[in-house]
């Protein structure tokens, strides 16, 4: 049962890639110089959020996620890909990393933001980088 | 029916609803050993006392070469001397443990008199200090030879510790320590069973996630990480600051309950210690 739902979830996965990369196209296409800006500011984010997710100190993801440009991930917990198709709702993610408990009572995934042990700028800075990959 | 019951019990053992139920120790060690049995069919259940590497094929092939030249055969040797020399007051180890060295199999016991759960290393500072002599330390130290020596004579033995029935405190004492096992801790919020049972077999980071059935059979074990021999105590200390939780005094009583309740759930296997792990 578990394998099909798995495959059911790649078809999704792949026909999500394609969509994200269509989008992607139009977007950068249409993008005025506002759009721009904003993107950097969100881009920020971005970075340091990826920082922060790769620290062994801080989000450790690694430790059990697969994601892109991570070098020895675990095996523990789903690759961190095509998150906005699995996530359409950022408030979502976000709750995801505060506090995983709360959706899967038996989850594995630290609480790191009722726990605290990353900073509340800190889920954001990361909820914006696992946003985008 | 029977199947349909014994994999309802693993599931609850694995969602962490083990402690709602009131199953014995006999019930609980059968789902135990069942449960990895069936997550790992083509490992002999005998195997599983060379943790991780039963299942880690790639670690296996390092930890035979290891095992060529075991790193723990000095402190063996130095155990060896201890055992053979007297104490100050001209008696020694001998006397305390009539039977031999190779009695590991033997502990953890539950204690009447004493109404505790004994381990070796405290039944061997009891004995010590019985005859004037100073405790050893109970993770780092000496304590490691002497248990190294008796461990290697214990070879072979069968884990079987028992929970007498006729003694409520001893019942008591097991179940503080499956307690344990499943409750979360620390600020990364693991229960032992989060990694040991619920992932094992998984990888955290690089790092294989090894079965519980097994894991008392070989102490103290050598630790490349370590580069010397440790006790188990020192193991679950490690465990526990892994996930940032305080960790508990070495052979004090929440220790030697979740020593009781983890080697009664490895009854049935052959001791092989010392062991050596990376
Ligand atoms: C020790 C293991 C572990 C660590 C560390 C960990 N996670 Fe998770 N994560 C899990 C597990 C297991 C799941 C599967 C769902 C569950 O049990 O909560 C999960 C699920 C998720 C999901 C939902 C995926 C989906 O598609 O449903 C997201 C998003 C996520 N983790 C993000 C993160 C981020 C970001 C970090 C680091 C800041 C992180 N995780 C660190 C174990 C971990
Ligand atoms: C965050 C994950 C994690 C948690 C939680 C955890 N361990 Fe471990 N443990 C490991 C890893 C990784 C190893 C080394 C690989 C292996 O042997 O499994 C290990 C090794 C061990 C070993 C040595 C195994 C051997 O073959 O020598 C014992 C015993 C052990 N753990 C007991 C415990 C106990 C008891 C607890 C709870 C107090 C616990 N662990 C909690 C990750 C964990």
């Amino acid at each position: 049962m578990r394998k099909k739902s798995l495959q059911l979830v790649s078809v999704t996965r792949v026909i999500s890639v394609l969509l994200a990369c269509m989008l992607l196209v139009t977007f950068s296409v249409s993008a005025g110089p506002a759009a721009k800006d904003q993107s950097k500011a969100v881009s920020k984010d971005v970075q340091d959020g990826k920082k922060v997710a790769f620290s062994r100190k801080k989000g450790n993801c690694l430790a059990c996620h697969m994601m892109a440009g991570g070098e020895a991930p675990g095996n523990i917990a789903p690759p961190l890909i095509v998150m906005k198709s699995r996530f359409p709702d950022i408030k979502k993610l976000r709750a995801q990393i505060w506090d995983a408990v709360v959706r899967n009572p038996e989850s594995s995934m630290p609480p790191f933001g009722r726990h605290r042990i990353i900073s509340e700028k800190e889920i954001d800075q990361v909820t914006a980088y696992i946003w985008s990959l | 029916m029977k199947k349909l019951l014994l994999l309802l019990s693993v599931l609850v053992m694995v969602m962490g609803f083990s402690l709602a139920v009131h199953a014995s120790p006999e019930e609980d060690r059968l789902v135990f050993r069942k449960f990895y049995e069936k997550r790992f069919p083509n490992v002999a259940t005998e195997d599983f006392i060379n943790g991780a590497y039963s299942i880690d094929k790639a670690g296996r092939e390092n930890w035979e070469a290891i095992e060529e030249f075991p790193p723990y055969e000095p402190f063996m040797e130095r155990g060896r001397e201890m055992w053979e020399k007297p104490f100050a007051n001209g008696k020694g180890y001998k006397e305390c443990f009539p039977d031999g060295p190779g009695v590991a199999h033997k502990y953890p016991h539950w204690d009447k008199k004493q109404q505790m759960v004994m381990t070796l290393p405290l039944a061997i500072n009891q004995c010590r200090e019985a005859n004037g002599e100073k405790a050893l330390k109970y993770k780092k130290g000496s304590i490691n030879d002497i248990l190294s020596y008796m461990a290697f004579e214990s070879r072979g033995q069968i884990t079987n510790v028992v929970v007498p029935k006729n003694d409520s405190s001893a019942l008591d004492a097991y179940e503080q320590g499956k307690k344990f096992y499943y409750t979360r801790r620390g600020q990364l919020n693991f229960s032992c069973a989060h990694c040991h049972l619920q992932n094992a077999g998984m990888n955290l980071r690089a790092e294989m996630l090894g079965p519980a059935l097994g894991h008392t059979t070989h102490w103290p074990t050598y630790r490349s990480k370590w580069g010397t021999v440790g006790t188990l105590h020192r193991r679950f200390t490690g465990c526990n600051k892994q996930v940032r939780a305080k960790p508990f005094k070495a052979q004090g009583e929440e220790y030697r309950n979740l020593e009781y309740f983890l080697t009664y759930m490895s009854n049935g296997l052959p001791l092989n210690g010392p062991g050596a792990r990376k």
